[in-house]
């Protein structure tokens, strides 16, 4: 039984940093109908953020999540105006290959400046307790935690507040809204900045979790969490989360029980499954209706 | 008509003068295939400065003598971004492009195998540093060893055989689990070596997991682990796997010890694991602590070189180019084909890193290997492992 119990926590840490990424694919999607596919590599620059702020000094932890989540916003924000405000209108397919340019751009910079693994410095005391024969961190507990905070601040904006309204708005028309006086480029903005200040709080809790920091970690991460996003219903917050924490269960589950060597096959024949049956994922639906 | 047949002509033109502009003294050049960027750069750089530090020392003496003339020898080395494909694609413009009459690396199997594939069919001698898989000096097709491919250290075979006597006898140990990343050639190979050499050892091997490149998050596999009960945990893996796993191992409560291969050799592994991965035990090609005075010579010149102690594959790069120049030197030509000959046939080559020679037929080389442990934040010797 405290197999099974210790599993379901390996699983729940998982999820909830494949959760925490997918929120940034949702959310652009659910404003600009785009995937964003260099969230993966913002992902990775939360986690060198915390490198780079903690080389000459030892900020406290929170001040490093701002100051980490404030650098990958500001990342966030300069992709959306350089790269893809100038593509609004163009087709769907230049889109795409803009965004994956812009993931690919990051990652071979940093792996220029920084081409050997580095060590996460230990910024959050890790200890680990043992709870009913289960063995469970200090830093998966506060991964955790601060996930489901940021996860549900985030279901706030949106639900209570001028910004998440507009936000609305823009994925559900986006011509006429601004004839309704909202400033859309300015939202727009503001949700790029917002879902990779998030990719970026995942990064540096992927970092401390897995304390050895590469430029090519957002790469695999990110599709996964990519993945996650799509199978919960892409554009839809709630359903990336759902998403993120199904995929994290599946995978350690199927490792759990059958051979670890089937683990992606089973994994991602079960999401392929759920996409057959439910093909705007499961909490998505049909175009006209998003987020 | 006549302004496309201009600019052709100036394109061949061109083309002719970039295959001159060779400088005036003789020269040969030799390749190195490495891994200088990607997932183990560490691996390439190491590798990189032992070539270097012979050819340097060949060329300060005056250069190589082949048949009464004096050669500065050349090294060109490439980057394969630890890459199957970029590797077999580096090999392709060493040999076609670049002209090199031996190429030196890739050092890890999963680039080293295809890059043969290219020398062996381009028929350019290749001598493989690091790469223990048996693959690589194997004709696919056939079974039978490759004709231009050789390998400059012991193959997985020996060193699982190393490991599974080790475990068995030195530490008494009849429980092993392994946990291994199945995308990659070395470490399978490894895994699946050592585990039927432990068992047929008469040890058990009691959890045999796997996960692919890339993956970080072990957890499910290590607490499957953990339920089995195993003595010690081997694990084949490159050094950016192993601390990440060892971390994590650590969290769960397992307290065994971990048992590693020859990819744990980079001090990166130190920097990234600190003490997790203190008291675990790995198979090995190289220790700085041998005592031949050559060994100690290269010791002392590396570290004046390079700031710090040579690891294994700096070692092997070292000696690699060492054969290749001692076979161009009895081959009295620089031809691709007396040069393969002549490398067959050396009798013994005294390297840093032990005794060399091949047998007839046979591109892996007879040597010895070297048990090491990670102890006080350094690699100590434990023991040697004869054939």
């Amino acid at each position: 039984m405290e197999y099974f119990a210790q599993q379901f926590i390996n699983a729940v840490q998982l999820g909830s940093i494949y959760a925490l990424i997918a929120l940034g694919y949702a959310m652009v999607y659910g404003v600009l109908s785009m995937i964003n596919f260099a969230h993966g590599d913002v992902f990775m620059l939360g986690a060198f953020a915390c490198l780079l702020l903690t080389r000459w000094v030892t900020p406290p932890f929170p001040v490093v999540l701002v100051a980490a989540m404030g650098a990958t916003a500001i990342v966030g924000i300069l992709i959306e105006r350089l790269a893809y405000r100038p593509l609004r209108g163009a087709p769907k397919a230049s889109a795409i290959i803009t965004a994956l340019s812009c993931g690919l751009v990051i990652q071979n910079t940093t792996l220029s400046l920084s081409p050997y693994p580095q060590p996460m410095p230990a910024i959050l005391a890790n200890t680990t307790h043992q709870v009913a024969g289960v063995s469970i961190s200090s830093i998966q507990i506060e991964i955790i935690v601060i996930s489901i905070g940021l996860m549900v601040g985030l279901d706030l904006l949106i639900r209570r507040t001028f910004f998440g309204i507009s936000m609305r708005a823009i994925s559900f028309d986006h011509t006429s809204v601004p004839l309704m006086g909202v400033p859309v480029n300015r939202i727009i903005s503001l949700t790029f900045a917002i879902g990779a200040a998030l990719g970026g709080a995942a990064g540096l809790l992927y970092g401390l979790a897995y304390p050895v920091v590469g430029a090519t970690m957002g790469m695999l991460v990110g599709w996964k969490a990519f993945v996650a996003a799509v199978v919960g219903g892409i554009g839809n917050i709630r359903g990336a989360v759902l998403g993120g924490f199904i995929l994290g269960l599946v995978e350690i589950m199927s490792v759990a029980v059958l051979p670890s060597t089937y683990r992606d096959l089973i994994a991602y024949s079960l999401l392929l499954v759920i996409l057959i049956f439910k093909p705007y994922g499961l909490l998505g639906s049909a175009p006209n209706q998003k987020v | 008509m006549k302004f496309p047949t201009l600019i052709f002509s100036l394109a061949c033109i061109a083309a002719g003068l970039s295959g001159c502009g060779r400088p005036s003294e003789p020269t040969i050049r030799l390749g190195l295939n490495v891994e200088l960027s990607g997932e183990m750069p560490s691996v390439g750089a190491s590798s990189k400065n032992g070539a270097q530090l012979y050819v340097d020392k060949i060329n300060e003496a005056g250069g190589l003598e082949v048949g009464g003339v004096k050669y500065k020898i050349e090294l060109a080395s490439r980057d394969n971004g630890a890459k199957a494909d970029q590797a077999a694609a580096i090999a392709q413009r060493l040999i076609s492009q670049e002209n090199v009459l031996m190429m030196i690396g890739p050092n890890s199997s999963a680039c080293a195998i295809p890059a043969a594939e290219i020398a062996e069919s381009l028929q350019c001698v290749m001598i493989a540093p690091w790469s223990t898989n048996p693959k690589t000096t194997q004709n696919v097709t056939t079974g039978k060893p490759k004709e231009y491919v050789f390998r400059g250290c012991f193959t997985d075979v020996f060193q699982a055989e190393a490991l599974a006597k080790f475990a068995r006898n030195d530490l008494k140990i009849s429980r092993a689990a392994i946990l291994y990343d199945v995308a990659s050639e070395a470490p399978n190979g490894q895994a699946n070596l050592f585990k039927t050499t432990f068992e047929r050892f008469g040890g058990k091997v009691t959890a045999l997991e796997t996960y692919t490149t890339g993956d970080r998050d072990f957890s499910a596999q290590l607490t499957k682990i953990r339920a089995s009960e195993p003595e010690v945990l081997f694990l084949p893996a490159y050094y950016n796997d192993v601390p990440l796993v060892a971390q994590q191992a650590r969290r769960q409560g397992i307290t065994i010890p971990f048992l590693g291969s020859d990819a744990w050799s980079s001090p990166e592994i130190i920097k990234l694991g600190g003490q997790d991965l203190a008291g675990s035990y790995f198979c090995n090609h190289y220790s700085t602590e041998i005592g031949l005075p050559e060994a100690k010579a290269f010791v002392e010149a590396y570290t004046a070189k390079f700031g710090q102690a040579p690891n294994d594959l700096a070692a092997l790069a070292y000696d690699s180019l060492g054969l290749a120049c001692e076979s161009i030197r009895s081959a009295r030509k620089l031809d691709r084909k007396a040069v393969r000959d002549a490398l067959s046939k050396i009798p013994k080559y005294e390297g840093v890193t032990g005794l060399f020679h091949f047998d007839e037929g046979n591109p892996d080389p007879v040597k010895s290997a070297c048990i090491l442990q990670i102890k006080d934040g350094k690699f100590s010797w434990v023991a040697n492992v004869n054939p």
